[in-house]
């Protein structure tokens, strides 16, 4: 992490570097102001020289002016350090949650992602322009009068000897204290947030059920805890500022009190007190910018820590080392051998239980099965969506594990059954599946899917707007363009993972026509609920219980396997049953 | 990034960038939702900090608390440096010679200036942590408020707005709101009484010397008041090009697996690095403006300071003026800055928190859910459902439903069937009046439905959605949630109804597995039974079921199909599919095509009509 953090800081040096350096620059600028008009007293007044006076405060102008050039200079530095720190750190983290695979989605909330992406950054990047803008004032501000304090008197000196290291001590103990108590506050937060996303996608159900008051206690409920973890957590630091002050004031009566009985012995000069508590204060204001420093880190740890686990979330499966990255899918024949899968490894239960078959490339393959079966999960192993427990996965006789995630998806595509569209237009959900369509691509993968008759009917044809979600869409509308996006792929196998299950029958089954007569060398695996709709194809797979229990055409199944015609009998039984 | 990506990016988050964006005619019926966020209105400020003002004195107790310790605090600061002065000058040279009785004497006034001191201090404390409470209050009761008013949005309004950016409003503009109270109204305020005192404390010392510091104010004023101008709309756009990040990342991370299997992620960095790229601009262009004010308004003093130098230079020269006033005089003016100084670097967050509160209080006042309901004496519903004439379009001149009229008696199953986009699923967004119908009427129990308080019309409707939601919580919070007072035993009836118990206790924890990011770890074929069961659970005496069993096996089905009848015995159905396998036992078909009701009848009498229905019928049969 902190290499990532350097590298950043390396690609915008010149802010990081300048930025600090400005700072000080007006910082210096502005100290020698006070020096100036004591010029004007001791030597211009003195002598009565008016001009010398004047001289002198123009020059003061001057200063003032370089002292604004420099500091708007470091400002605007600070500014851009942070702003684009904060810019790669978000690009970074999304880019990273864009390589995760499907079993590592599975145990992140969207929730929890975003506050990251966003709140977490947030609090880094108000640190580093924090940090840009004091890291090197305050501590030279502080050394620096600390040695004038040491140079000017020992004795008294040692009231900081006493002082500094009691108060680095407390602000030590304050900031690991309050580390942990940050982290639960973004934790709640991120609960927070899961519940608002929640019920912002749920509306519809708590509309239909009144359920608001139910859900306005569940968010009151953590919006109360979220209160509690924050007053729990800031409190803490409320005491820096404090401590902070109340350390200098005893320090300045200490001083006062030693250096008293020096004075009135006759041991020291009044001056060399009036001094030192002058260097007091500098320290004070040094130290007090420093620890609105730490407070800013201790927070920003927090949160950089939830940022690191996003990079240190292993990722369970790469195509870094494959074994033919340059390999693509050519023909699209798949096979099975031996596959066994679960989604929990500690459960015994398989989810697949050694599956194996065949299919070669071109057929048209029909999933019929049970809900909860593994129909999903079957099919979820070709594009490698998860890796299988034990056995493998072959597409043209190659293992998918040696193919680049990019060719293989490539060569694949999948409409799957939770499938989703994009805010945007039609045509740019549809670019999702060839980037380099053409109007004809376009129209052929509408005429195929279906699509064509309804988006004829929108007054902007592929230019309309959808929604989130294609939330303005009917379910059927929205299978359809999932399939045509799938089919602009031009894919070696297309999978439908009960793509068309709110299309009526009538479209179903032109769609399917449509698909046979134009796809005619594309691998099709088609997972449907009803007999009818993969009756035709060239062979049907049976799954039951994670387990394949039938694998043949329609009649050998009818003599062979019981589960098929177990589905068949009351499907023709529900389709009869009144005539 | 292609010139090509990098024009559609331009042009499909244009509200971005423009200040006045256009307003998009919406096409289809919704709005662009991912673009949505990235427009804005000009609003008006001065009602905005109204508002927030009237939201902070909700804690004005708290407020007044802390304020009375800020005073107490910036006193005490005052008088204890005044009082640490002439302890060193002259309690110390006095005894000097003297030192027992000198001692004493100082430690007395030591030990009275540390009293003074810790005092001072936990007052400053006392005041903090008040202050901490009030903010943190304020907060709390803001988001409460505005998740309070998220209930009462129409369904329109979801239909329209992204859903990260609405998370945004609760977590990053919040936030902001949170920054300010916590440390601009100290600053504001104990700024100003210094200011005021140093002022005063000037005025007296040298009345002409304090003139000059005094006439340089109004180019403060208006040094300040050009940049808050030219700043003010950055800030807004800032925050929403936070919110459109956040929309965009909440819509491609609850997408992800689309993603991932589309090979798109190097796409959709793009797009992400995109919006990144607005918001950092966006930040920088926002920050350097504010932060400027700092620098030349502390600079601006220091132009003071040098004039007051010089005239009481030469003052002191020509007029005897003395020289120890002098130096007070301009110790004075360097105070004046710290002050002012401190005032100006809150501008920042001061301007984060009212675009913050601006997109808050967008929220806030948009329409809800109107209640037109004059009968609130409706308890009871029997389910007798009547439409009449009814016509409705999502958006005005795009008509989704024409003239449909229906009857549903109590115990009837009345199915509605069609091909897709038919309108059928709207035909239930009016029933349960998430959307209001333009012309003609809907009765229940002989009652306009718009004559019921919806929260009586909808627990009286038990839907099944098409769009399959669960909650983050047990698979029987989850099925329970269909009537928050079933027992474990009815939840466990509803399930076996459905076919649902079979596969729950085959599950991890059976009815007590926690089900999160709503039901991953199920197969869509159980959410849909879990969806059911919801349903069933509740005694709703109408029963909506919107494709309700779509991808749940056949058999599964037909078991369902036996399990629901003994619930909807008394019950009214209306019954959405296109499997006619579903819908042919019901006592009326409703055949929908574009908005019309084309054939009704029960399955024998649209076959025997030999229509749309028949060849429907009959195709499935072919395919058989």
């Amino acid at each position: 992490m902190k290499a990532r953090y350097l590298s950043y800081v390396k690609r915008h040096w010149k802010f990081f570097l300048f930025g600090p350096m400005f700072v000080i620059l007006s910082a210096i600028l502005e100290i020698t102001l006070p020096n100036m008009t004591a010029n004007i007293i001791n030597n211009g007044i003195a002598n009565g020289d008016i001009s010398y006076i004047v001289r002198q405060s123009v020059l003061m102008m001057a200063i003032a002016v370089l002292t604004m050039a420099s500091s708007v200079m470091g400002a605007i530095c600070s500014v851009n350090a942070a702003a684009r720190f904060s810019a790669d750190l978000r690009r970074d983290i999304f880019a990273r949650v864009q390589k995760y695979s499907f079993s590592n989605l599975d145990h992140l909330t969207t929730g929890s992602l975003i506050t990251r992406i966003t709140n977490d950054v947030n609090q880094i990047q108000q640190f580093v322009q924090n940090l840009t803008r004091m890291m090197l004032r305050a501590p030279t501000m502080l050394i620096g009068a600390m040695f004038m304090a040491f140079t000017l008197n020992l004795n008294l000196a040692f009231v900081l000897c006493v002082m500094i290291p009691l108060l680095a001590l407390t602000l030590f103990l304050l900031v690991r204290n309050s580390l942990p108590r940050y982290t639960k506050m973004q934790e709640q937060l991120d609960c927070l947030n899961t519940q608002i996303g929640e019920s912002i996608e749920n509306e519809r159900v708590i509309k239909s059920f009144v359920r608001e008051e139910f859900e306005k206690e569940k968010f009151f409920g953590v919006n109360d805890r979220l209160y509690q973890k924050s007053i729990h957590a800031l409190k803490v630091m409320l005491w820096v500022d404090p401590v902070c002050t109340i350390s200098i004031n005893i320090a300045t009566l200490a001083a006062v009190w030693i250096a008293g009985r020096q004075i009135m012995i006759g041991n020291m000069e009044l001056g060399t007190l009036t001094a030192f508590i002058t260097y007091l204060s500098q320290i004070l204001t040094s130290l007090k910018v420093m620890a609105i420093v730490f407070v800013r880190w201790s927070r920003a740890g927090a949160s950089a820590a939830r940022v690191r686990e996003i990079f240190e979330e292993p990722l369970d499966m790469t195509d870094e080392s494959v074994a033919c990255p340059e390999r693509r899918v050519e023909a699209g024949s798949i096979e099975f051998r031996d596959v066994s899968f679960r989604y929990f490894k500690n459960r015994s239960e398989a989810v697949l239980d050694h599956i194996s078959f065949r299919v070669e490339a071109g057929q048209t393959v029909g999933i019929i099965g049970s809900t909860g079966s593994g129909k999903s999960t079957l099919i979820s192993m070709i594009p490698r969506l998860y890796d299988v427990d034990s056995g493998e996965v072959l597409v043209d006789g190659v293992n998918v594990r040696d193919y680049s995630f990019d060719h293989l998806r490539r060569g694949i595509a999948v409409v799957l059954q939770k499938n989703m569209l994009f805010s945007g237009t039609v045509r740019e959900n549809l670019y999702w599946g060839d980037e380099d369509a053409t109007e004809e691509d376009f129209d052929e993968a509408s005429r195929i899917s279906q699509s064509a008759e309804f988006l004829s009917f929108f007054k902007d044809g592929y230019e309309s707007e959808l929604g989130q979600g294609g939330i303005n869409l009917s379910g059927g509308q929205k299978q359809r363009l999932c399939i045509a996006r799938a089919l602009l792929r031009k894919p070696k196998i297309l999978i439908l993972d009960d793509s068309t299950s709110a299309l009526d029958t009538a479209t179903d089954a032109k769609f399917r026509k449509a698909l046979r007569e134009s796809a005619k060398d594309i691998t099709c695996l088609i997972i449907a609920q009803r007999i009818s709709s993969v009756i035709d194809a060239d062979r049907i797979l049976v799954m039951d219980n994670g387990r394949l229990v039938g694998n043949g055409t329609h009649a050998e199944l009818m003599e062979t396997c019981r589960v098929y015609r177990e589905i068949y009998m009351t499907q023709k039984e529900g389709d009869t049953a009144n005539d | 990034m292609t010139e090509e990506r990098e024009r559609r990016l331009q042009q499909k988050y244009a509200g971005l960038s423009s200040r006045a964006p256009a307003k998009k005619e919406f096409s289809i019926g919704g709005g662009r939702a991912g673009a949505m966020a990235a427009q804005g209105k000009p609003k008006d400020t001065k009602q905005t900090v109204k508002k927030l003002v009237w939201y902070l004195s909700r804690e004005w107790a708290l407020i007044i608390v802390a304020l009375v310790c800020l005073l107490a605090t910036t006193v005490g600061n005052l008088a204890a440096t005044y009082m640490l002065r002439p302890i060193i000058n002259e309690g110390i040279s006095q005894y000097i010679g003297n030192v027992d009785e000198g001692m004493r004497v100082l430690t007395l006034r030591v030990i009275g200036l540390l009293t003074l001191y810790v005092c001072v201090r936990t007052m400053h404390f006392i005041h903090k942590r008040v202050m901490l409470t009030a903010s943190q209050r304020s907060l709390n009761r803001l988001r409460r408020d505005l998740y309070e008013k998220l209930q009462k949005l129409p369904v329109r309004y979801f239909d329209t707005h992204s859903t990260g950016d609405l998370m945004s409003r609760f977590t990053n503009d919040v936030d902001t709101i949170g920054d300010m109270v916590n440390t601009t109204l100290v600053a504001m305020i104990s700024g100003v009484i210094t200011l005021v005192g140093t002022v005063i404390l000037m005025i007296v010392t040298n009345f002409w010397l304090a003139m000059i510091t005094i006439a340089f104010t109004p180019l403060l004023t208006f040094v300040s008041k050009t940049i808050l101008k030219k700043s003010r709309p950055l800030f807004s756009k800032r925050q929403r090009a936070l919110g459109a990040l956040n929309g965009f990342s909440e819509e491609v991370i609850s997408g992800q697996k689309v993603v991932k299997i589309f090979g798109r992620e190097d796409a959709t960095e793009e797009e992400f690095e995109y919006l990144n790229q607005q918001l950092c601009k966006a930040q920088i262009s926002a920050q350097t403006r504010s932060i400027l004010m700092g620098p030349i308004n502390h600079n601006i003093c220091n132009f003071a300071y040098a004039i007051t130098a010089c005239v009481g230079g030469i003052m002191v020269v020509t007029n005897g003026f003395d020289i120890g006033g002098l130096t007070v005089s301009l110790d004075y003016t360097r105070k004046f800055n710290q002050p002012i100084n401190e005032i100006s670097t809150q501008i920042n967050v001061v301007f984060s928190a009212l675009a913050g509160a601006e997109r808050i209080f967008e929220v806030m006042d948009a329409d809800e859910e109107v209640e037109t309901a004059r009968l609130s004496n409706v308890k009871e519903l029997r389910g007798h459902v009547t439409l009449e004439h009814v016509h409705f379009g999502y958006v005005p001149d795009v008509p989704v439903l024409h003239d449909i009229t229906l009857t549903a008696k109590p115990g009837q199953k009345i199915a509605f069937v069609g091909s897709t986009g038919a309108g059928k699923t709207t035909v239930t967004n009016l029933l349960s009046r998430f959307y209001e119908i333009e012309q003609g009427q809907i009765f229940i129990d002989g009652i306009p439905i718009e004559q019921i308080p919806r929260p009586v019309l909808r627990s009286h409707v038990a839907m099944v959605l098409q769009d399959i939601h669960l909650f983050t919580g047990t698979v029987r919070e989850n099925i329970r949630y269909g009537r928050l007072d079933a027992t474990d035993e009815e939840v466990e009836a509803a399930a076996k109804a459905v076919s649902a118990h079979d596969f729950i206790i085959h599950l991890e924890k059976g009815y007590d597995t926690l089900l999160e990011h709503d039901g991953a770890n199920l197969s869509q074929g159980q959410r849909q039974l879990l969806n059911i069961a919801r349903a069933a659970v509740s005694h709703a005496p109408i029963l909506v079921l919107d494709e309700a069993t779509s991808s749940v096996d056949t058999r599964t089905e037909r078991n369902i199909e036996i399990g629901m009848d003994a619930l909807m015995e008394n019950r009214t159905t209306f019954v959405i599919a296109h499997r006619l396998s579903t819908v042919r036992k019901a006592d009326r078909i409703m055949v929908l095509e574009r908005g019309h009701i084309i054939e009704s009848g029960n399955h024998q009498e649209l076959l025997a009509l030999g229509g749309r229905y028949s060849d429907l019928y009959h195709e499935i049969a072919k395919l058989d």
